[in-house]
């Protein structure tokens, strides 16, 4: 009776977990399914026949993904770069230093985590135009350069670095700066690791901010191109390409995720809040 | 595949080693303490490079919106200040439709997801080599970009040749035109979601469940309680906390996200698929109407704040992981 029982969760929860695994199922046969539009088993999930790659090169020859590639690895890398530095520098003065109104500001900090800029899109669009920062790839980047999320984990790792280091370094007569980047820093890796991991992740899938923050086709990012790319297939019928182009976009995390398993979950679940 | 989900508080600690820093024994006393003023005007330095940025990106905007929402624009006059953009605001049948859509999208996006999610947790718990793979299957969604989730789900929805006609056609049913009628549209927007966003949620119930001691669950076996009882009694309550911090996250999920909407829909077909921030989007972008745009942004951004504030507690506790 019992084994009957755990046999049908087994047999229901592997049922779920196909139906979730549907859609990339059908992204992997369809792009790799020959003849283009108009084929009239696109929906199958079984290949049948030869596999071809000519959707690949078709999407790949009439999106501009080289440049959407450049220019999201870009965004990614420069948000995360700026972030390092001020989330490290006020993650450290949270935890280490005690000073005025350090808890109101903490809260105020934490208000980013409810307030992101996809709400704030349209007060944002006339600062970044003010700054004459429009449609230029630093625009779409400065809203993500302060993080309170990434705030709260540094402050969270620094704090579980014992005072000793910092101590020693500083009889030896090292500035502050030089203990947060020096001392602290490599001891905090696992924290900028999970903190990466969630920052590259958020940046690499958004579509609204960058969408709304530039209007050129040379800055734009993958998932915008990604859009445009859709739409314009869409019209053709070329759901074989369609499918090309999404994996194209999408290929790259799901890659670094399957490698990397282990640590992105346990960043997930630290991080909550993107 | 994902292995064991530990408790959130197992962020790694390096043990200290007395080797690596020899001085570091027993020399607390000898740091020089610095002057309590310097040390403050430190601290401020170190918190002026988020500041800077947190007040051009997240304060500001929110004065500009609260500002801009109270300054209307005449005919061909100078603006002038009042309530009249909220008067409009809330004179709209759109904006009205989008809050109804919102709230029709947030129960029917939350409820399911966390219910599966949960009952995914729930039966994943145990680390084999099967769960570890039925695991990663549905986490996936969470690592794609909700854009492309929804260029395969606008195939997956088209009428007739599409996916889900193709399959369902093998059971006798007739095409349907699942984003293109505004009585299912709603829904096919709300499927997409609960797709993508399930294995984001069941990750933390899994961590959550990962902190409640195997102990306790023994002992109420013994004493005789069933799986139910052992469900209702002690994983629900102590689930609690984890609950809650994930509710947060789909409740500003549901506020914050429209990609899918805009790919897919536009907001149709007549408004069904009309959300908040698509709205708003939709003032700003199409009809350059900024003091609606504003009056609308600071509705949801008032929201927010209040579920920040009510939140912020449950947040504290949420990732809160002292050592």
């Amino acid at each position: 009776m019992r084994r009957d029982a755990g046999l049908l969760v087994t047999v229901l929860l592997c049922g779920a977990a196909l139906l979730w695994a549907i859609p990339f199922a059908w992204m992997a046969v369809a792009s790799l399914r020959p003849g283009g539009a108009g084929n009239a088993d696109i929906a199958s999930l079984f290949p049948a026949g030869p596999l071809s790659m000519a959707n690949f090169a078709e999407a790949w020859a009439s999106g501009h993904f080289p440049l959407w590639y450049v220019n999201t690895v870009v965004l990614c890398g420069g948000i995360l770069g700026v972030q390092c530095v001020t989330i490290s520098l006020a993650g450290y003065a949270f935890a280490r230093l005690r000073f005025r109104y350090r808890e109101t500001l903490f809260h105020l900090f934490l208000l980013q985590l409810m307030l992101v800029p996809p709400i704030l899109i349209v007060p944002n669009m006339t600062t970044l135009v003010a700054l004459h920062l429009y449609d230029t790839l630093p625009g779409v980047m400065a809203p993500y350069f302060a993080s309170a999320f990434g705030v709260f984990l540094m402050r969270q790792t620094f704090r579980t670095i014992p005072r000793e280091y910092e101590e020693a370094a500083l009889v030896d007569g090292a500035s502050r700066l030089s203990i947060i980047f020096r001392v602290l820093l490599p001891l905090a890796r696992p924290g900028l690791v999970a903190f990466a991991i969630v920052s590259v992740t958020a940046h690499w899938n958004e579509f609204l901010w960058p969408l709304m923050a530039t209007s050129s086709p040379s800055t734009q990012v993958l998932t915008v191109g990604l859009a445009s790319f859709t739409s314009g297939a869409e019209a053709g019928s070329a759901w074989g390409v369609i499918a090309a182009g999404t994996f194209f976009v999408a290929a790259p995390l799901l890659v670094i995720f399957v490698v990397f398993q282990r640590q992105f979950v346990s960043s997930f679940t630290l991080s909550g809040i993107k | 595949m994902i292995g064991r989900v530990s408790a959130p508080p197992d962020q790694p600690v390096k043990p200290v080693s007395a080797t690596a820093f020899p001085i570091a024994a027993g020399s607390g006393a000898i740091a020089r303490p610095r002057p309590r003023r310097l040390r403050g005007l430190a601290a401020y330095a170190l918190l002026l490079p988020s500041g800077v940025f947190l007040a051009a990106f997240t304060y500001w905007p929110v004065l500009q919106v609260a500002i801009g929402s109270l300054s209307v624009q005449a005919f061909g006059g100078a603006a002038h200040w009042g309530f009249g953009n909220y008067a409009r605001l809330f004179a709209d049948p759109h904006f009205a439709g989008a809050v109804r859509n919102n709230l029709v999208y947030a129960v029917g996006t939350i409820v399911p997801s966390l219910t599966l999610a949960l009952l995914f947790a729930l039966s994943l718990r145990e680390s084999t080599r099967l769960t570890a793979l039925l695991r990663t299957l549905i986490v996936l969604p969470l690592l794609i970009p909700l854009v492309a989730a929804a260029s395969l789900f606008i195939f997956i929805f088209l009428p007739g040749a599409g996916l889900l006609d193709y399959y369902l056609a093998r059971f006798g049913a007739a095409e349907t035109n699942w984003l293109g009628d505004p009585s299912l549209a709603l829904g096919s927007i709300i499927a997409i979601t609960v797709w993508k966003n399930t294995g984001y949620y069941m990750l933390f119930f899994l961590a959550g469940l990962a902190g409640i001691p195997q102990e306790l669950l023994d002992a109420a076996k013994i004493d005789g309680a069933n799986t139910v009882q052992r469900f209702l009694r002690i994983t629900l309550p102590l689930l609690c906390p984890t609950l809650t911090f994930v509710l947060v996250i789909a409740v500003l999920n549901v506020l914050t996200q429209v990609d899918h909407v805009i790919v897919m829909t536009q907001g149709g077909p007549s408004d069904s698929t009309s959300l908040l921030l698509y709205y708003i989007y939709q003032q700003a972008h199409q009809n350059y109407d900024i003091g609606l745009a504003s009056a609308a942004t600071v509705v949801s951004v008032a929201f927010l704040f209040t579920l920040s504030v009510v939140s912020l507690r449950t947040l504290d506790r949420g990732i809160h992981y002292e050592a």
